[in-house]
């Protein structure tokens, strides 16, 4: 079998045998350490607790209600079912019309109603992940190169590269100006990449930045598109994080920026889901929202191989158009999320680490630069092992994430209830501080110390008291306990 | 456009095929009983409209499934949460029991060797990824589904060579046709990967005979390449001869720890069988741990719903209702397809003997005012707007006699398609007999100038008479 093997393996493309679907970096350690050893607190409190999945999970009371004021949004009650057969054979890539104008009407909404989205405007693909790949199969061919500012999502390598055979080159972006992106960083990667002979074809952003938590200033934003503008390549807005944003600045939608300056908007691609703002990944449901009316029509044959399933399209549609019900999830879950950030990041603080200051994202970005034996990625990593293996938290790297600095860490905080938040935050107080009393304290006293630190945790006034959300199990997909992996029948 | 990808811009898409140019003129003057009676009806549609009354009956006695409660808890949030691409496990079980249950149960599959995806339309494409490149190809017997040549072509870059077949055998593959393709691709400078074929066949809505099925394992075995079968229309086989699924070959001749069986691989949807083609629910079955490694990691690009792959995991674990459908849905089809044919028949029209699909092959030949392309299309461009009935012409399909189309019979009511027929009927009356009067008249003529040649040469007035029959 084993030459079989071989000799079949040679039968199969490049791209089902080579590794640019970017699975087996060591980012995925973490999730394998995760995978073998899940927090749960009763179960396993000694478990890995799950920091590295960017998850929403604040807000699902208020969807739960929602369906069960509203049965006919389901083709299968008996409320919805006399829609059943319509809905169970709409397969038009066009999409339902109450659904793209459910979506458009969102994003308006998120974008603060200073723009207004055009339903037919509106493209279906299966979550961001098929959006953006469509986005560069209509905008690249194979060896052309995007140029994407690090540290970015870890999954474009294989999104924007693996199956359409593109190129990213990075733009560094550093922490001395808190990571934001300069024309000066943009002209570099470009120059650099014409004298080695690539063909830049444009620029992708994500908006609110993944993993950084912050939102694209609007000097920024126009720098950006008259940057494009100028070379006359495009630019992608991947604004998957959009309503996550809580407090100020507030989130301005590429959009926005271009009905005030004079750019070729067919230039313009906008990448969105509800995987992220609406916590639902499971219901696949991604978007190409392009101003130019070529890249709109080839995006729309392309979605027949990920359309969003009608019936999730019409449960989404009349969640969508209920305005009264948006307006509050959106205000709400702002709230949670604020709320949620606040907590972690004033513990860290007082436990002496530093974060990234940011107001969007389901994430912060730490600093642990203090921490490292040396500035190196090598150092870093080490520390990351240490995190997940003694720690006993699930964190992603910086480099996972290209970032040119080593030191920085993405940390999610929305996927997880309330107690797990205070355990992961006395984990890490536990672990700086053993870390600081290594430096010549005795055995005992630090033992002590321990315990001391301990008993203080109950009565201290970092922990938050609120009853904000019922017991949660930390989530994971799969959910190692979730009767829908467990179940055989 | 220089600033947009070659894939903009080319036509490996497809659409601009006249298979979708019918469509587009349905969606212009969609036939409607009481709205608009003199409309265009849709038979280019190979959907299955035939049992939903059996799904919304299940539904209404499992309100469970319908909102997202599993033992009387709601798992609203685990399924909101679950973008898995390995999948519901539950999901992935009730789908492999039930693709067992339509093959006789004479085959088994392995849940961990199927990969979920978005339709079969992801499903051909993914494997076309994880199978083949630029410089590739992969044999089709013709006629083929229209839609392969985006499937397969538009973003995998990789090409298709037809395998012919024609009326003469009807339309079996051949092994001469096969090594035909064959050459044929090495004479275009194209590495042949593999065979794809539809098994039963879109459109001509027959099962592959066993003899078919082994000389193409036979054939992927000498040539050491894959062999996709989809097999999507599998649950639509409504009379016998019985459905022979490729993997059920592969047991009955002992090739499970061969070199080829790992190089079969079988795509399947509840598109046809169910009639759920909105949900998007595609499956790539591969003996291939390569392979269903790679595509696994593929269907992020189009997972399944996970609200849907829910719904139907309850009703396909519900093996009373699976064979109450299987058993009820074929009887319908079966009834339907035989008011296709004896409508067809009354109105002097005949189609390949069939037993399965959605749709039936029909030869319009004795209609063709030539045997040609042109004389199909124009044909076809009567019937959509003068019989105004949208049905898809060969050519489309890309057969390579002139002169057949695919008429779909499930996607309507009975009265739809009886009205179908009376158009029909009329339309090929009329040409009959303006054919009869148009070769009356041609007689006419031909008798009068032979007569005037015959005075000048017996010989050329025999030439004459041989080419205007």
């Amino acid at each position: 079998m084993e030459f079989t093997r071989n000799n079949n393996r040679q039968l199969l493309s490049k791209v089902a045998t080579n590794n640019r679907h970017g699975e087996n970096t060591p980012y995925f350690e973490g999730w394998k350490a995760y995978d073998s050893n899940p927090f749960h607190p009763t179960q396993n409190p000694q478990g890995v607790i799950q920091m590295g999945l960017a998850e929403n999970q604040l807000c699902f009371d208020l969807i739960e209600k929602w369906l069960l004021e509203n049965p006919d949004a389901s083709i299968c009650t008996a409320e919805g079912i006399d829609r059943f057969r319509d809905i169970a054979i709409f397969q038009d890539y066009h999409g339902l019309k109450e659904f793209r104008e459910g979506v458009a009407k969102l994003m308006g909404r998120v974008g603060g109603n200073r723009v207004k989205f055009d339903p037919n405007r509106i493209v279906m693909s299966g979550g961001a992940t098929g959006a953006n790949e469509t986005v560069m199969f209509c905008l690249a061919d194979p060896g052309d190169a995007f140029l994407v500012p690090s540290p970015y999502y870890a999954a474009f390598a294989r999104d924007l590269r693996w199956r359409t055979g593109l190129e990213i080159v990075p733009v560094d972006c550093k922490s001395s100006n808190n990571f934001r992106i300069t024309r000066a960083a943009l002209e570099e990667a470009y120059e650099e990449a014409q004298r080695s002979n690539i063909n830049v074809k444009g620029v992708i952003i994500a908006n609110p930045s993944n993993p950084l938590g912050t939102v694209l200033d609007k000097e920024t934003m126009r720098s950006l598109v008259s940057f494009i503008n100028d070379k006359s390549i495009h630019l992608v807005c991947d604004e998957i994080y959009a309503a996550t944003v809580f407090g100020s600045p507030r989130f301005i939608s590429v959009a926005e920026i271009i009905q005030d300056m004079d750019c070729n908007r067919d230039l313009i691609h906008i990448v969105y889901s509800l995987s992220k703002d609406m916590g639902l990944p499971g219901f696949r449901v991604g978007i190409v929202y392009s101003f130019n009316d070529c890249v709109m029509n080839c995006a729309r044959k392309m979605s027949s191989f990920g359309l969003v399933s009608s019936q999730t399209q019409f449960l989404l549609a009349a969640m969508l158009n209920d305005e009264e019900f948006v307006g509050n999830f959106l205000r709400e879950s702002s709230k949670r999320l604020a709320k949620r950030h606040h907590v972690f990041t004033k513990g860290l603080e007082r436990i002496g680490i530093s974060t990234l200051k940011s107001n969007a994202g389901l994430f912060f970005w730490m600093d642990m630069r203090p921490l490292l034996k040396e500035q190196t990625v090598q150092a870093e990593i080490e520390l990351w092992r240490v995190i997940i293996n003694k720690v006993k938290l699930n964190v992603s790297p910086g480099s996972s994430f290209q970032c040119s600095e080593p030191g920085w860490f993405r940390v999610c905080f929305a996927n997880m209830d309330d107690e797990t938040v205070q355990v992961a935050l006395e984990r890490i107080r536990e672990f700086v501080h053993q870390g600081k009393e290594e430096d010549g304290v005795s055995e005992k006293s630090k033992h002590w110390r321990k315990q001391n630190l301990r008993l203080s945790f109950s009565s201290s006034r970092l922990y938050n008291e609120s009853l904000m959300s019922p017991h949660m199990i930390s989530p994971h997909s799969p959910i190692p306990q979730s009767p829908l992996v467990r179940a055989r029948t | 456009m220089g600033l947009l990808s070659r894939k903009v811009t080319c036509n490996s898409h497809g659409q601009d095929s006249s298979y979708f140019l019918g469509w587009q003129e349905y969606e212009k003057n969609p036939y409607d009983e009481v709205k608009n009676p003199k409309g265009i009806i849709q038979m280019g549609l190979a959907e299955n409209q035939l049992s939903f009354d059996l799904l919304e009956s299940w539904l209404a006695k499992n309100p469970e499934a319908a909102s997202f409660k599993r033992d009387g808890q709601s798992i609203f949030k685990e399924l909101a949460l679950f973008q898995d691409y390995h999948g519901l496990p539950a999901f992935k079980k009730a789908l492999v029991d039930f693709m067992s249950e339509i093959r006789g149960n004479k085959v088994t599959f392995d849940t961990n060797n199927i990969v979920l995806t978005a339709g079969a339309t992801s499903a051909n494409e993914t494997l076309m990824f994880c199978l083949a490149e630029k410089g590739d190809a992969f044999l089709l017997p013709t006629p083929y589904y229209p839609g392969f040549d985006r499937d397969l072509k538009w973003r995998t870059g990789a090409e298709i060579v037809p395998i012919v077949c024609s009326s003469s055998n009807g339309f079996k593959i051949t092994e001469s046709a096969l090594e035909e393709a064959y050459q044929e691709a090495q004479r275009r400078n194209l590495r042949v990967k593999g065979v794809l074929v539809t098994n039963p066949s879109n459109p001509l809505g027959t099962t592959m005979t066993r003899t078919e099925l082994d000389l193409l394992v036979n054939f992927i075995s000498d040539k050491e390449i894959h062999l996709i079968s989809d097999e999507i229309y599998a649950g639509t086989v409504f009379s016998s001869p019985a459905f022979i699924s490729i993997m059920e070959v592969l047991k009955d001749r002992k090739l499970e720890s061969s070199q080829v069986w790992e190089r079969v691989h079988v795509v399947y949807s509840l598109s046809k069988d169910l009639g759920l083609p909105g949900f998007r629910v595609g499956a790539i079955y591969s003996n291939d741990p390569i392979v269903v490694a790679a595509a696994t990691k593929m269907s992020s690009f189009g997972l399944v719903s996970s609200q849907t792959q829910f719904l139907l995991s309850a009703m396909l674990s519900d093996k009373k209702f699976t064979k109450e459908y299987l058993s009820k849905n074929h009887k319908r089809l079966q009834k339907r397809q035989n008011k296709l044919v004896s409508g067809l028949e009354k109105a002097g029209v005949s189609c390949l003997e069939s037993n399965a699909g959605l749709f039936c092959w029909v030869d319009m030949r004795h209609l063709l005012s030539s045997n040609t392309f042109e004389a199909e299309m124009e044909l076809w461009k009567r019937i959509v707007y003068d019989v105004k009935l949208n049905i898809s012409p060969g050519s489309s399909c890309h057969c390579t006699e002139p002169g057949w189309f695919r008429v779909c019979f499930a996607n309507m009511s009975e009265d739809t398609l009886k009205l179908a027929m009376q158009r029909l009927k009329s339309f090929v009356s009329s040409i009959t007999i303006n054919n009869q009067s148009h070769q009356e008249l041609k007689n006419t003529r031909r008798k009068n100038r032979n007569k005037w040649v015959f005075r000048l040469s017996f010989q050329s007035f025999h030439d004459r008479e041989q080419e205007e029959r």
